[in-house]
């Protein structure tokens, strides 16, 4: 999928994703809106996922260990095909299978999560077993920030490196924000990046909110033959909503319908914008 | 009756079980966290290096790893100490095996007081009823060498998560030639009328050499292997409690939560009420010895199981005049 597309793609996703959490009552805003981007380049440019045979076995394989963005896997799924559209709108409803983190009940879900910190080891699993078998897919999962205090993390990553998973990819959602605050104010992560690379992963940066930006790092997996890969993206928590960006109440603060008007016509401005940015160019 | 014959501890069994299994089946993977000692797997290791996972000491990564292993469709043991994989790992038990309903066999070795005089840290004395009270994960605590044996052949092919449990000690053969097992379906090892004992892992063989010296004194006591706690053989336990004046149960577990109470649920429930005892580790800071020695302070001896049961069955006779 072309910059273009994706960059429209985002705008759209957050959009659904606003206004889900909107229609359930509850959800995870800032943090899904964090994500969204990442979510849109894995699952539209990088990722082999096959909607109508989700569990065809060549498949790479997603696990959403910051379970709580659920909204935006659930948006991504959804605009690929994976379920019906409409299921969102049952979103935390009673019997609903779309519920506040992700289950397997849901196609194209591949692992229950929502606990943190523990995606990571299930993937590390999935590395394994790929690597033992000589197939070709891939492992990606996706952290919070927030999460990386969890001691599994660490546990997990000595295993990843320690198997030599270059089939692995790692990705954080570093937008500095958890529910009490600043991440460096809750418990300090920093430096993460050369945290990681003493954990050995081949580490690599990149601005979790630009999708040309995030085409190009996935494009270069794996970063180093023999060490699991690992992104930590930059991102806004809120990203593409004025009033919610970078603010740590957004965490699960549901948008009231007067919030969630001004959040929709602000995307849909941002949208015009991009029309006119490839019109100009 | 003849003095049972002494066999191997469980858990060699489950190693010699699993090695022959995995020769045959390269998708039979053993995840270890330094455990593979205790769990009696070095020649495991050494003969099948490309089929066992280490992950240190680590049980959250133990259970994780094992879970994503078993979602590519390996056939999985994840085998560490059952204190530490019921507890460190119970999160991702919950979350990433049972929950998720991924297959994986979690392999809890010498369980229960099995390190005896390493004291309460390295005792499980909650597993079964934490596990118990997770939906979707199967709990098997075999009694002997034949019972350990038929369950982990058993296990490759479980569809469901499963918990089995063991221990360290040598264990007497209870069985006679020709046993069927089949998890969830209880073993009676001796047959009687008075009174029921019914147990599960290594106290069966104490409530057997119990219903002997009861046997001695005319008292006819039916033994029970209740070898799987979930799912949990409601007919064999009524059938059984409908029989008999009394029942002990006993259980290497707290009483809280292991077999004793959920015999004593399904009894009151279904209205069936003989005489009850539930014998383990009570609520308390526990008594410190070898598991004989620690078995012994909490009255699991033949002697004291054979005792529980004749005043238990005396006082539903004094109390019926």
């Amino acid at each position: 999928m072309q910059i273009p597309e994706l960059e429209r793609k985002s705008i759209e996703y957050r959009k659904t994703i606003l206004s889900s959490i909107a229609q359930a009552g509850a959800g995870h805003t800032g943090g899904s809106l964090s994500c969204t981007d990442i979510l849109n380049v894995l699952y539209n440019a990088v990722m082999r996922v096959d909607p109508h045979n989700p569990n065809r076995s060549e498949r790479d394989r997603y696990i959403h260990s910051k379970g709580h963005s659920v909204e935006a896997l659930y948006t991504v799924l959804a605009d690929k095909g994976f379920f019906p559209a409409e299921k969102l709108a049952t979103m935390g409803r009673g019997g609903s299978h779309w519920v506040g983190h992700p289950t397997r009940k849901v196609a194209g879900v591949e692992q229950n999560t929502g606990a943190l910190g523990h995606g990571l080891s299930v993937a590390v699993g999935m590395a394994i077993a790929a690597k033992q078998d000589g197939l070709a897919h891939r492992v990606f999962t996706l952290m919070g920030d927030g999460e990386l205090t969890e001691g599994s993390i660490w546990e997990a990553s000595m295993s990843a490196a320690f198997y030599k998973l270059d089939n692995l990819i790692v990705i954080i959602d570093r937008n500095t924000l958890q529910i009490t605050g600043r991440t460096e104010n809750v418990m300090a992560l920093e430096p993460l990046a050369e945290r990681f690379s003493a954990f050995g992963y081949a580490v690599r940066t990149v601005d979790g909110n630009d999708v040309a930006a995030l085409v190009d790092t996935f494009a270069q997996i794996p970063f180093e033959p023999g060490k699991p890969n690992l992104v930590i993206a930059r991102t806004t928590k809120g990203k593409g909503v004025s009033f919610i960006e970078d603010a740590a109440d957004w965490h699960h603060h549901v948008p009231t319908a007067a919030e969630l008007t001004t959040a929709l016509a602000e995307l849909d401005q941002a949208e015009q914008r991009r029309q006119e940015r490839y019109a100009t160019a | 009756m003849q003095p049972l014959e002494v066999g191997k501890p469980n858990q060699q069994i489950f190693s010699d079980t699993l090695l022959k299994l995995a020769e045959s089946d390269r998708n039979l993977l053993v995840v270890t966290s330094d455990s593979r000692g205790s769990g009696r797997l070095v020649a495991f290791g050494k003969q099948l290096p490309a089929q066992i996972v280490e992950v240190g000491i680590a049980e959250q990564n133990l259970v994780g790893v094992a879970a994503g292993l078993a979602a590519a469709g390996k056939h999985v043991f994840a085998v560490s100490p059952a204190c530490f994989l019921t507890a460190r790992g119970l999160e991702q038990i919950k979350n990433d095996v049972a929950y998720s309903d991924q297959p994986v066999r979690l392999v809890g070795i010498s369980a229960g007081v099995s390190y005896g005089a390493l004291g309460t840290t390295h005792h499980s004395l909650h597993d079964l009823a934490v596990l118990q009270a997770i939906n979707n994960i199967d709990i098997v605590v075999p009694a002997d060498n034949f019972e350990t044996q038929a369950a982990v052949e058993a296990a490759i092919m479980h569809p469901r998560p499963l918990y089995l449990r063991l221990g360290k000690k040598a264990m007497h053969h209870l069985h006679a030639p020709g046993a069927d097992f089949v998890i969830g379906k209880a073993l009676r090892i001796r047959r009687g009328d008075d009174v029921a004992l019914l147990a599960n892992g290594e106290t069966v063989e104490i409530a057997a050499q119990a219903a002997d010296l009861l046997a001695a004194r005319g008292i006819s006591a039916d033994v029970l292997s209740i070898h799987t706690l979930r799912p949990f053989d409601e007919a064999a336990v009524l059938e059984t409690a409908r029989r008999v004046k009394a029942i002990v149960t006993v259980e290497e577990h707290s009483v809280h939560g292991g077999l004793g109470s959920r015999v004593a649920t399904l009894l009151m429930q279904a209205g069936v009420t003989p005489a009850l005892r539930i014998v383990g580790i009570p609520d308390e800071y526990t008594y410190t010895g070898s598991q004989q020695e620690i078995f012994a302070h909490y009255g699991i001896t033949p002697a004291d199981l054979a005792q529980t049961a004749e005043l238990l069955l005396h006082a539903t006779r004094v109390e019926a005049i």
